[in-house]
């Protein structure tokens, strides 16, 4: 080519993540009441179980501390909050973009990769997730639920919650044909949400296999996480909930990278 | 610009590129002809740099699209068959955004998109939502946004499809004004009179292969006569009128509404048949087009 | 042609339901297995996870949990009646705009004798239907669990389930039809569904709130429709009040019925 037209650098993984967030945040401008109220659900559940079912409830113990039954419920809101925000990013919102917006489609025509959509995707169900968590915290400070500076990492928690649900998710939903198959979702979304030592103690599963079971699910890693966190009840097991949810993420970031390339480069 | 050699596109079982060789030079107008299903739509894809090759070889800009996707991508327009316009963001926005998925700074983005909104004559609409444009609309859109980042080689999949006649006549305008202004253009589409049209050369496809190549009057000259006519009867009569007037032209195509008599001379057909006592409800001689070339290639011929 | 034209108006309100019947049935045979999740499974994982789970912590203590000797038994009554909502709103928010914009099944139904009333009353049929059954289901897997103190009073209770769906599946409606833009159903149920539930004396009694969250409280319809299913399940009917209860609930379903038919009304005498 005789050309000597200045054609840019097709852009750097984070130049491009840069970009897409651009487009996110752009057409996010529309929903801004969506995204306002989206923080107030946990704060509702908080206040509803935490403090009004609270009230039928003396406190519960927790790594050998006592703690009132609001602040055993708020840390697992916060991580649960994480894990529904994730889930619907990444499984209705990213459908639609898949199937019928077609916005990857046209993303794929520029010089963007597979890659560039899929971390950039997961990065911004990210960002909304880390604004709701500090807000979340917050509230719970100013409530006097937050019993230890450790609570910090909460934060960081969340985020690394919704990161692992976010990518797993995204590429389970590649695999979905219609909206009907999101049925299969809320089938598994509301059982880990109602049965994670969310709003009770592990120990309401006695001491079998039941139990076992609940404590090797991602969601239950999480709330106990934010728990040992809030609480500053910390122990080893915080550091097994922060590689298994780290793995998590990875391996799914992989799967959907894999499953956009089947799906869209065809 | 694009040379392709044995070229194979398969989705499991089934094989939608047989193995064809084109050769698109710089600044022409290269057309893919063929019915549904011919493999246009494959081609364009893996010419597009995101559809993977499945055998033969193919270059584009001189580049393997398996190994340099994105620098490929950066250079080509790609206006696709649908509308994939970005309906969350508004008309401005669909430009603008779109530009810096190819790395392109601010202030020229900027700058371009008004260009592009002036060339699709879409500056009023800057601030409205997608799905409030006409279709035209939207279509001009689509093809403003493939030249945001000035391509060297633009593609078109079926760029007039589902648009009124207006609208169609302002596209081509636009159309043939990139191409005075050297951009190379590869268009698929099912309109003749928009192939002949438009393409300085062409093939046509019939089930994953090419059926022919040339320009519009070669293709003519050597798949056609000079003249064809067109003869309507009542309903139902075609076929078997037909093998009554077998032996007027070269060759006689039996649409399900008419007949089709190939001859250099139409008048003389016409007349031999009011000499054998058929009274055809309507009449038409007319010069060859490349819808006949097309019937003749891809569609059900009677007699060669 | 020589067929007879009947000339005879405006259909009647049974005859409009009737020639609708096929469309819905051919919806819910589309749309059940869906339905079971939301309509069965998710209510069971509330009753399994608060009422035996959680409520394995809590004292089983009448005075604390108005009259109820145990949490589950607390909590049924005002699940099912919250449940009743969630159904209800479901089938009058995106139905009803997939009606009006998306598959446009109103436009077609339109174009046909039925009037904007007899579209209106074919969807709340079929939304009562949905409600009706997913409630009495519902009930009917519960009764073994010494969640209910009398025999006749959860088919009393059902009724008053029934008539929940019905009360916020007219308002909703009329809300629905009115709206532009899917969005607000994001709000409806961010700002209006989850906090009606959450504090609707469904989980805990409406007094822990504090006196003034307490009173806001007891003006939701939805208030109402729990206090009357508990007090119905449990036996413990204070009457007056059941009356009230009863008066609001059919006074919001009667209005909500106006304004939805006027909403649809609205929106499709418009275009």
């Amino acid at each position: 080519m005789s050309t000597l037209r200045h054609v840019p650098e097709p852009l750097s993984a984070a130049g491009a993540m840069r970009v897409i967030t651009l487009r996110n945040y752009t057409t996010y401008k529309r929903y801004w009441k969506l995204f306002a109220t989206g923080f107030l659900e946990p704060v509702f559940y908080l206040f509803s179980i935490g403090i009004g079912v609270g009230q039928l409830i003396d406190s519960f113990e927790f790594n050998g501390q006592q703690v009132s039954y609001a602040a055993f419920v708020a840390p697992a809101m916060l991580a649960t909050s994480a894990f529904n925000g994730a889930l619907l990013d990444s499984t209705y919102n990213v459908f639609f973009k898949l199937k019928y917006d077609k916005l990857y489609d046209q993303m794929l025509a520029t010089p963007l990769t597979t890659a560039d959509v899929a971390r950039s995707e997961i990065l911004w169900g990210q960002l909304r997730g880390a604004v709701y968590g500090a807000a979340f915290l917050l509230v719970m400070t100013a409530m006097g639920l937050v019993q230890s500076w450790w609570a910090v990492l909460a934060l960081p928690a969340a985020v690394l919650i919704g990161f692992a649900f976010s990518a797993v998710c995204m590429g389970l939903t590649t695999f979905m044909k219609s909206f009907q198959d999101f049925d299969k979702i809320t089938l598994a979304q509301l059982p880990m949400f109602l049965f994670s030592a969310t709003f009770f103690p592990v120990s309401a599963y006695g001491d079998g296999l039941l139990r076992w079971v609940v404590e090797v699910t991602p969601l239950y890693r999480g709330v106990v996480l934010c728990r040992e966190l809030t609480t500053g009840a910390l122990s080893w097991a915080s550091a097994w909930s922060v590689v298994y949810l780290v793995v998590m993420g990875l391996l799914g970031l992989l799967l959907v990278r894999r499953r956009l390339d089947t799906l869209l480069l065809t | 610009m694009i040379s392709a050699r044995g070229l194979r596109k398969s989705f499991g079982d089934f094989e939608a590129v047989k193995g064809i060789d084109v050769e698109v030079r710089r600044g022409e107008a290269f057309g893919f002809l063929g019915p549904n299903g011919a493999g246009k739509s494959s081609t364009m894809r893996m010419i597009a740099a995101v559809s993977p090759v499945s055998g033969g070889e193919l270059r584009i800009l001189g580049m393997d699209p398996a190994v340099d996707g994105p620098a490929i991508r950066a250079r080509l327009g790609v206006c696709p068959q649908e509308d994939t316009l970005d309906n969350e963001l508004n008309v401005f926005d669909n430009l603008y955004i779109y530009g810096r998925y190819f790395g392109i700074d601010r202030a020229t983005c900027r700058e371009r998109s008004e260009e592009l909104l002036e060339f699709a004559q879409l500056t009023e609409k800057a601030k409205a939502r997608v799905e409030d444009l006409s279709g035209g609309m939207k279509r001009r859109l689509t093809i403003a946004r493939s030249l945001i980042n000035r391509p060297d080689l633009l593609l078109l999949d079926e760029p007039t499809t589902g648009l009124d006649p207006q609208a169609r006549h302002v596209l081509w305008d636009q159309l043939f004004r990139l191409k005075h202004a050297g951009v190379t253009l590869v268009i698929t589409t099912h309109y003749m009179d928009e192939a002949e049209q438009l393409c300085d050369r062409l093939v046509v496809m019939d089930k994953g292969l090419i059926a022919a190549e040339g320009s519009p009057r070669e293709l003519i000259a050597q798949h056609s006569t000079r003249e064809v006519a067109e003869l309507r009867f009542g309903v139902g009569e075609h076929d078997g009128l037909a093998e009554r007037i077998l032996d007027l032209g070269q060759r006689v195509e039996v649409l399900p509404d008419r007949l089709l008599v190939y001859s250099d001379d139409g008048e003389e057909v016409l007349s031999q048949v009011h000499t054998r006592g058929l009274q055809p409800l309507a009449t038409l001689v007319r010069r060859s087009s490349l819808e006949d070339v097309f019937l003749r290639l891809t569609g059900r011929t009677l007699v060669d | 042609m020589t067929t007879t034209i009947d000339h005879d108006g405006p259909l009647s309100a049974g005859e409009g339901l009737v020639r609708q019947l096929d469309y819905w049935g051919t919806v819910y045979k589309r749309t059940w297995r869906g339905g079971i999740i939301s309509s069965f499974v998710s209510p069971l994982f509330y009753v399994v996870g608060m009422g035996v789970l959680l409520g394995g912590f809590i004292e089983g203590d009448p005075a604390r949990l108005e009259g109820a000797t145990s949490y589950l038994a607390y909590i049924v009554p005002g699940l099912v009646a919250t449940h009743a909502m969630t159904l209800a709103i479901g089938e009058t928010t995106y139905p009803v705009m997939g009606g009006i914009k998306w598959h446009k099944s109103y436009h077609a139904q339109m174009a046909t004798p039925l009037a904007l009333r007899d579209i209106v009353n074919a969807h709340l049929a079929f939304t009562l239907v949905r409600v009706a059954s997913a409630c009495a289901v519902f009930m009917v897997v519960l009764s073994p669990f010494g969640v209910f103190e009398s025999w006749w009073g959860p088919f009393l209770a059902w009724g008053t389930q029934v008539l929940v769906g019905m009360a916020f599946a007219t308002v909703v409606y009329g809300v629905s039809a009115r709206m532009q833009s899917e969005e607000g159903f994001g709000l409806i149920f961010r700002l209006g569904v989850i906090p009606l539930m959450l504090f609707s004396g469904a989980f805990f009694p409406i007094d822990n709130l504090g006196p003034v969250l307490a009173w806001l409280a007891r003006l939701t319809p939805l208030w109402h429709g729990v206090d009357l299913s508990r007090m119905l399940c449990l036996d413990l009917v204070d009457w007056p009040m059941a009356l009230l209860h009863l008066v609001v609930l059919v006074g919001v379903t009667v209005a909500g019925w106006f304004w939805a038919v006027s909403g649809l009304e609205k929106r499709m005498g418009d275009l």
